[in-house]
């Protein structure tokens, strides 16, 4: 136990420093590589076995506010608004994202 | 003299919540002269009641955690959670009658303002971005698990909120990766709503949304007596193919660190998420946390600890969820068993009918 100690002492603030370069040089690879793998459909059996999330609204919730909680099961038309801008200052969302969410809550 | 003691925490915090409900309600008028067809306030939330047994000691919280969002015209928005619960426990332990205290506290009352696509500024009470699970899962209603992890006070000083500023946003938003950041600085504040300490930090998230994988880094630096660093990272990957979740942090604190790593997994590919058996969700949490020098008062184990956490949630119809989770501790200062009942109503609805 002394020996892990000892150890995470010089890990702390190693460990961050690491996840953020292996971040930076993902980040890096991504962007190099074409765009496709964005574009993807997921499969039938995606998050709770939903069908595909066909249209990017779906896809953009269940890759920004459904990593947290599951979709509320009524929203009204009326506070679609309210609850997008909500999400886009806790889930940081991207112009686009709230865009096609906003279409997708409110078809 | 506990008596006397809740008597005063009556005395002196149900003004207090009153008079942030009451700041909440004004900035909700003034809302109403400045929305859109889509922008009515929201009153979400849940209520809940707890039901927990550790080591042998049972305890009941009924909770209700209501959260007000208004626009406030194009550019700025004013949301608010409060955390309202009562905490009722027997009296001597485990005999006596019960009685119980109760307890109010804001835990976010901010106005953000969103200045670009890039950029939103915070000013007020917010939750302290260090790693994940305060910001994202302390939320009863989003929670898997009703006990927060161990190594949950690390970086967030105990009360999981700051008072001061917050500038947050994405450096890059393209649809195969977004990067990130958050920045902000707190006052000291010794007020019973709003207590806080002085202290700044960032975070950065490295996330993929065509795997559903994240990566990020947190810093912390307590401003206020003795100064002292915390830092963390966090790991979450979602996969889009199976309801699968892993979510992990590590965090190091002046006197502490520890991990911890969950995993839940929805049945829903039985026969869909509204079947009988897709309905439940196995939730596995392991946890460890290693003690460098004593920490008196940074809310971590006295001693070096290991917790297993074994819960099954059960999500019923009409926004309720059903939880129930066996701990086991193993700990340098005594090992025990902790028993977490608990039953969540989501509500989410509008003020107001709203312009047509």
């Amino acid at each position: 136990m002394k020996n892990i100690r000892s150890i995470s002492k010089y890990l702390g603030p190693a460990v961050p420093l690491a996840i953020f370069l292996l971040g930076s040089l993902l980040a890096w690879a991504q962007a190099a590589t074409p765009p496709q793998s964005a574009g993807r459909t997921p499969s039938p059996s995606a998050q709770h076995a939903k069908p595909a999330a066909t249209n990017p609204g779906e896809r953009a919730f269940q890759a920004n506010c459904g990593r947290c909680h599951n979709p509320p099961e009524q929203l009204s038309p009326r506070i679609t608004g309210t609850v997008l801008r909500h999400m886009r200052e806790r889930a940081l969302l991207s112009p686009q994202d709230e865009r096609d969410i906003l279409k997708y809550l409110t078809p | 003299m506990r008596r006397i003691k809740s008597a005063k925490l009556k005395r002196t915090q149900c003004p207090r919540v009153a008079i942030a409900l009451r700041l909440a309600s004004f900035l909700l008028l003034l809302s109403g002269h400045l929305l859109s067809a889509q922008d009515v306030p929201i009153v979400s939330g849940a209520v809940g009641f707890f039901d927990s047994k550790n080591t042998g000691i049972n305890f009941f919280q009924p909770v209700v955690a209501p959260v007000v969002v208004a626009p406030l015209g194009k550019h700025f928005l004013a949301e608010s959670r409060f955390d309202l619960r009562g905490f009722y426990e027997r009296k001597n332990g485990n005999s006596g009658p019960y009685q119980g205290t109760f307890v109010g506290s804001t835990q976010y009352l901010q106005l953000d303002y969103f200045a670009s696509d890039r950029l939103t500024l915070t000013a007020g009470r917010f939750l302290t971005p260090f790693g994940t699970y305060n910001e994202r899962l302390t939320a009863i209603w989003i929670q898997k698990l009703q006990d927060a992890p161990l190594i949950f006070p690390i970086g967030t000083r105990t009360t999981g909120s700051s008072d001061g500023v917050m500038a947050r946003g994405a450096l890059i938003a393209k649809p195969a990766i977004h990067v990130n950041y958050i920045g902000y600085f707190s006052a000291s504040s010794n007020a019973a709503q709003f207590q806080a300490g002085r202290a700044a930090g960032y975070r950065f998230d490295f996330y993929f949304p065509g795997k559903r994988v994240e990566l990020g880094t947190s810093y912390g630096r307590f401003l206020q007596g003795t100064h002292n660093n915390s830092s963390g990272a966090h790991f979450w990957w979602q996969p889009w193919r199976f309801p699968l979740e892993v979510r992990s942090e590590y965090a190091h604190g002046a006197h502490a660190q520890g991990y911890w790593i969950e995993s839940t997994y929805r049945l829903s590919q039985w026969r869909g998420p509204d079947s009988l058996f897709g309905r439940l969700e196995p939730v596995f949490r392991m946890q460890q946390t290693f003690r460098n020098s004593p920490g008196a008062g940074d809310g971590l184990p006295a001693a070096d600890t290991k917790q297993a956490d074994f819960g099954l949630d059960y999500h019923l119809p009409h926004e309720v969820r059903l939880n129930a989770s066996y701990s086991r501790k193993l700990s340098a200062s005594g090992n025990g068993n902790i028993w977490d009942i608990s039953l969540t109503y989501r509500f989410l609805f509008p003020m107001w009918r709203g312009h047509q």
